[in-house]
């Protein structure tokens, strides 16, 4: 049996075609994204050497620095209202109600969904004259705050930010959920025993046990903002007057707008330093809590 | 007293939350079921005063969109089947077969749970030139970036499994091929299940290569068909609305009928991620 596990052709059988397939088509391409962005390229002329100066022009390139910004942004209104938002509810149906099972069943359904169509469904449910929205503002008397939603520069961004949340939250719930429901029943049952309340078990129980899959989220909700590309692309393209750039969408622009290989491909590995850098500043916050 | 108040301001909030979450899904669905008349007329939030049935037989005969689905059908079966059958082989190897490279490798495949599809967009562009326009430009991209999650997911499986019967089968003179179909692919069948729901709803929802690696009608998937026919529509909602719910209805089966193991699934790479 020891020498059939260490056969070399069956190894070889077992491992090789996932290996050259995921290093052809994930790892090469990294790679070569790493090498494009030295270049100077519009993908069908020769290219030419640029050294940094594709690194040099992002950092001082206004739009790009607001494409980042406005990643950021997405990034701070998933971990400061969506994730919080989250939290509650997985508390409120771990503590035990009517129809658990139901609403979770119902808060995660956004989630399976496409987010094209999402973002079709709030294209509609924005629009300036027929929209949900400002239907539902004239309904309840709050006429004078309807609004072009996507096309004015100033409530884009919000705009933007409340598909995604809302999409979102039913997946940070579940992942709080099941958390806490792996959590051992008898230390809720001593804690009750010894008289404590809902929010105490809350605050020193629960959520102490959960600090793991509270990080996972949290790395999950930063790294997925910064990736955050379908309903924004969607939505918006990154308008209206680039109000809602992102790295992606400008990314995108660059290679199939103005044919500048090098400079998107310098966004490309932009975004991977970032997902990479801010994984580890969530990493570190957390041990320092976990302490 | 106190309690009684709590318990009911919770119920109240998780109400809340739930018509939030459901009412675009509602709207959708009304006004999928209207014609513009209504739509525009006012009626934009109540139900339909007539039922526009009709809005579905035109988007289903005139637009392509039942050959989107296909399309995604298809794609989304390939990706699965590789996704799935590979992983489990590279597992399989990683976790029982006795070589050296064998943590490197894992390390290397988890490598790519760090890295995005948008990290390689123009690279793949470029190399998958002569493939465009084929489900492949699509499957290739797809599998190579399920598989890291997959791979995770089932090592961590298979480790947790006892080794008994590979053994017993062994001394029975069974080789390690018919091991690995008889033996380890049973064994490991709930969480090729698991991976199987992941793999679906991600390459099923996947839009940022479907709609630069493929411009040929024949091979559109349904999230770039949907883009498509929102802008031949533009102004009728209530085929857009048809639309719309045509394309959410596959994902919608399959999360009422899986319900709880999609939810599994999505925690399962949480929790070893």
């Amino acid at each position: 049996m020891e020498k059939a596990l260490r056969d070399k052709k069956a190894i070889c059988f077992f491992v090789l075609p996932a290996l050259l397939w995921f290093a052809f088509i994930a790892l090469v391409p990294i790679l070569q994204s790493a090498y494009y962005s030295l270049l100077k390229w519009d993908g069908m002329t020769a290219s030419v050497f640029f050294g940094s100066r594709n690194y040099l022009e992002m950092i001082t390139d206004k739009l790009f620095l607001k494409s980042v910004l406005n990643s950021l942004i997405i990034a701070g209104a998933s971990v400061f209202i969506q994730l919080p938002l989250a939290m509650l509810l997985a508390l409120i149906l771990h503590s035990g109600v009517k129809g658990e099972g139901a609403y979770r069943t119902i808060y995660f359904i956004p989630v399976i969904i496409s987010s094209t169509i999402i973002a079709q469904l709030f294209m509609k449910v924005y629009h300036p004259s027929y929209g949900m929205l400002n239907n539902v503002l004239d309904a309840i008397g709050l006429g004078q705050f309807r609004n072009e939603w996507l096309a004015n520069a100033d409530v884009a961004m919000g705009a933007l930010l409340l598909p995604i949340i809302w999409q979102y939250i039913g997946y940070h719930m579940l992942l709080y959920y099941s958390a806490a429901k792996s959590i051992s029943p008898e230390i809720f049952d001593a804690a009750r025993v010894d008289g404590a309340t809902g929010r105490q078990i809350a605050f020193n129980i629960t959520i102490p046990q959960i600090l793991p899959m509270i990080k996972a989220s949290v790395i999950f909700a930063v790294v997925g903002s910064l990736k955050a590309f379908d309903l924004v692309y969607v939505l918006t393209r990154g308008g209206p007057l680039h109000a809602t750039e992102v790295p992606t969408t400008l990314m995108y622009n660059e290679i199939f707008v103005k044919n500048r290989y090098g400079y998107a491909s310098a966004i490309a590995i932009f975004i991977i330093v970032e997902c990479l850098v801010l994984t580890l500043v969530v990493e570190k916050i957390f041990k320092k809590l976990q302490d | 007293m106190r309690k009684t108040l709590t318990k009911l301001s919770s119920n109240f909030l998780l109400l809340m939350v739930a018509a939030v979450q459901l009412f675009p899904l509602y709207w959708m669905l009304t006004f999928s079921l209207k014609d513009n008349k209504e739509i525009f007329g006012g009626n934009t939030l109540g139900l339909p005063q007539v039922w526009q049935w009709d809005n579905y037989t035109s988007v289903l005969s005139q637009s392509r969109i039942g050959f989107y689905l296909l399309n995604s059908l298809i794609i989304t079966a390939l990706t699965i089947m590789f996704t799935v059958f590979l992983s489990a082989m590279a597992t399989y190897a990683i976790v029982r077969l006795k070589w050296m490279m064998s943590k490197i490798v894992y390390f290397i495949f988890l490598i790519g749970l760090m890295l995005s599809m948008h990290a390689v967009l123009l690279p793949l562009f470029v190399n998958l030139k002569p493939l465009h326009n084929t489900y492949w430009s699509l499957v290739l991209p797809y599998t190579a970036f399920a598989m890291p999650m997959a791979i995770l997911v089932m090592v961590g499986s298979l480790e947790g499994l006892p080794k008994e019967m590979e053994e017993a089968a062994f001394i029975d003179g069974a080789g390690i091929y018919m091991i690995f179909f008889r033996i380890i692919l049973p064994l490991l069948r709930p969480i090729m299940a698991t991976v199987a729901i992941l793999t679906f709803l991600n390459s099923w929802n996947e839009m940022m290569l479907a709609v630069t690696f493929v411009s040929n009608d024949n091979y559109k998937t349904i999230t770039v068909g949907v883009l498509d026919m929102v802008g031949k529509y533009s102004t009728k909602w209530g085929l857009i609305g048809a639309g719309l719910v045509v394309a959410t209805i596959p994902t919608l089966l399959v999360y009422i009928f899986l319900s709880n193991n999609v939810q599994k699934s999505f925690t399962a790479g949480a929790v070893k991620g």
